[in-house]
């Protein structure tokens, strides 16, 4: 019981991360319209940002924390920089020029990055306060993961909050539904805009730095982790923000689980499920049917 | 009036002078020409395919590498592990791959746009996982090493083509199946059905409305591409010595979409153009530099922004331009 307990844990410590990421990239899709490929660049750019900064204030007390906030702050600024230089000009285009776009930020990026960092393993190591294991119900759970699996519904619900509650939230519902008639009644579509992709970057950034502690820094880890989370985007419905969360809960499950029925075969399982689902549902869990 | 120099160059026979030139490359260059120009065929296949859907229908496929990939794993399953001939395993390469594309096709031409491009990327992410993971029949990540070439034997007789290194005789095959391949493309390009293609390309609201199966035609196509992405990812596998998960790696999904994009998706030659150039880039500038991703995304950014017809449509644009300026000479 206890061992299918920490299974289950395991797969949740898996889709909060998973929604980290992906939280960004839904937001971005459901209000322009753009699929980003870079998003896993932000986010691998984050991790090494954050294993730069823990280097960097190692005198200072703390420091993990500090580096893991300069890193999604720097990943965010980055993000405003593509999005004011580059991306906005594409926004009238074709998808194709879109999505083309964003794989060159990949390609661009991900040499940066070995050509700043090199390519040898970094890694960074657990903030003292949360590397014991704490005991819940019989598994063993590290209580590094532990503040992962609350973090995440905490930023779901506060950007559930901010959505649903303030007024930039209305804006960027409005823009998400018609950006032309938001545009026509003075709002500052391309800010807003900017504001959403800033946001989504910050969002990945902060991933890249929080999965430092449990996950070696590589190059590579861009390529790798977006395929991931489009397929928790696909799975909970385009462009729906708690259909990107309970897709992320879903996916780690899967991936949890399917270890111990298919060993060998969970990442299989996870993309078996992905068909299942668009085969039946198109639109995804959460999504609505497209026309 | 036409300056004489156009109907010149006009009369010339483009394609039979490519085809004649590709064909003499093992007689005049090093083992290593011959090698990068069976690449520059294979990938101008691949490009032309996935152009039957990007230019011609107007599908943006992201994942167009599952169907070279399955290709390239089916001849190569074939060859090594059952010791088909070629003449068997690449029709049925063809056939096995049109046969995947048509079952991946069927879910996915009921989406659209954006929402196409996602499904098919996550289908060819599934055919990467199973490559990956399925060592009793892939190779798992060690991949399928050695694959055979095809059996040259009987050509050991005939002169010129009997003391030719067997990679110069696998790459005049690679080079008459890819002409064919081309050529019934452009066939098909051209017939109603490929008209039609275009229709639903440029409305498809229109077609829809004055009788056409949109989807149909639009899963036509798509078996159609991945068949003929199945015959260069079957070549690819024998000409690189194996078969790897690699093949079938999503960003290899884009490299071919840039293809296209650089030599321009709005003419039948141009992804053979984008191929060329980017094959060649390649080989040129990893000479210099381990950083060709970055020279990829610079060019990249370069074509989105500044030249979105690619190299073929920036020629076409010029070449009218001048003629336009050469003809109100004329008339003044």
């Amino acid at each position: 019981m206890s061992a299918l307990f920490g299974q289950f844990l395991g797969g949740l410590t898996t889709a909060m991360f998973l929604f980290l990421i992906a939280s960004g990239l839904s937001l971005v899709f459901g209000v322009m319209r753009v699929l980003n490929f870079a998003h896993g660049s932000f986010y691998m750019i984050g991790a090494y940002l954050a294993w730069q900064a823990v280097q960097w204030l190692r005198p200072l007390f703390g420091n993990f924390w500090l580096a893991v906030l300069a890193a999604a702050l720097g990943v965010a600024l980055l993000g405003a920089i593509v999005e004011r230089l580059l991306l906005r000009h594409l926004y009238g285009r074709e998808e194709l020029y879109q999505l083309l776009f964003t794989y060159a930020l990949v390609l661009i990026l991900g040499d940066a990055v070995k050509a700043a960092w090199g390519t040898q393993q970094l890694s960074v190591s657990t903030p003292p306060i949360l590397v014991v294991g704490l005991d819940v119900f019989g598994a063993t759970l590290p209580s590094y993961n532990l503040f992962i699996i609350l973090i995440g519904p905490a930023i779901a619900v506060a950007v559930w909050l901010i959505l649903t509650r303030t007024t930039a939230g209305r804006m960027v519902r409005a823009a998400a539904l018609d950006r032309e008639m938001l545009g026509a009644l003075g709002a500052n579509v391309g800010l807003i805009y900017t504001g959403m992709f800033v946001v989504s970057s910050f969002l990945a950034g902060l991933s890249g730095a929080l999965v430092t502690p449990i996950q070696s820094i590589v190059p590579g880890m861009d390529v790798s982790i977006i395929v991931d989370a489009f397929i928790v985007v696909v799975i909970g419905g385009l462009g729906s923000f708690w259909g990107t969360f309970w897709g992320s809960v879903i996916y780690g499950q899967v991936l949890s689980f399917g270890i111990l029925i298919f060993p060998g075969f969970s990442l299989f399982s996870v993309f078996a499920l992905m068909a299942v689902i668009l085969i039946v549902r198109p639109w995804g869990l959460f999504g609505r049917p497209l026309r | 009036m036409m300056p004489r120099g156009g109907t010149l160059l006009r009369r010339i026979p483009w394609t039979l002078v490519v085809f004649l030139a590709a064909l003499i490359v093992p007689w005049l260059g090093s083992r290593y020409d011959t090698l990068i120009a069976t690449l520059i065929a294979i990938d101008a296949l691949f490009a032309v395919s996935l152009n039957l859907l990007l230019g011609t229908t107007g599908l943006v496929s992201f994942g167009h590498v599952a169907y070279f990939g399955i290709g390239a794993y089916i001849c190569g399953i074939l060859m090594k592990t059952y010791g088909v001939a070629f003449t068997l395993a690449l029709p049925a390469a063809a056939l096995g791959t049109a046969a995947f594309a048509l079952v991946f096709g069927f879910f996915c031409v009921r989406l659209i746009r954006i929402y196409f491009a996602m499904l098919t990327l996550a289908f060819s992410q599934i055919i990467w996982a199973i490559c990956y993971k399925w060592n009793d029949v892939t190779g798992g990540d060690q991949g399928l090493p050695n694959v055979p070439y095809p059996d040259f034997d009987w050509l050991s007789s005939v002169p010129w083509f009997g003391d030719l290194r067997v990679d110069d005789q696998f790459y005049l095959l690679t080079i008459v199946i890819v002409a064919l391949s081309l050529a019934a493309m452009q066939r098909i390009i051209g017939s109603p059905f490929g008209r039609m293609l275009t229709t639903i390309r440029e409305n498809p609201e229109r077609a829809a409305f004055i009788g056409v199966n949109v989807r149909a035609y639009e899963l036509a196509a798509f078996v159609v591409a991945g068949g003929f992405a199945g015959i260069a990812g079957a070549l690819f596998g024998i000409s690189s010595r194996g078969v790897f998960s690699d093949f079938v790696y999503w960003p290899k999904s884009a490299e071919v979409m840039i293809m296209t994009i650089l030599g321009g998706m709005e003419h039948f030659w141009g992804p053979v153009v984008g191929a060329a150039t980017l094959v060649l880039l390649n080989d040129e500038i990893t000479s210099y530099t381990e950083y060709w991703p970055l020279v990829l995304g610079i060019i990249l950014l370069v074509l989105l922004f500044v030249f979105p017809g690619g190299i073929v449509g920036g020629l076409v644009a010029g070449v009218r331009r001048l003629r336009r300026r050469a003809g109100r000479r004329a008339g003044a």
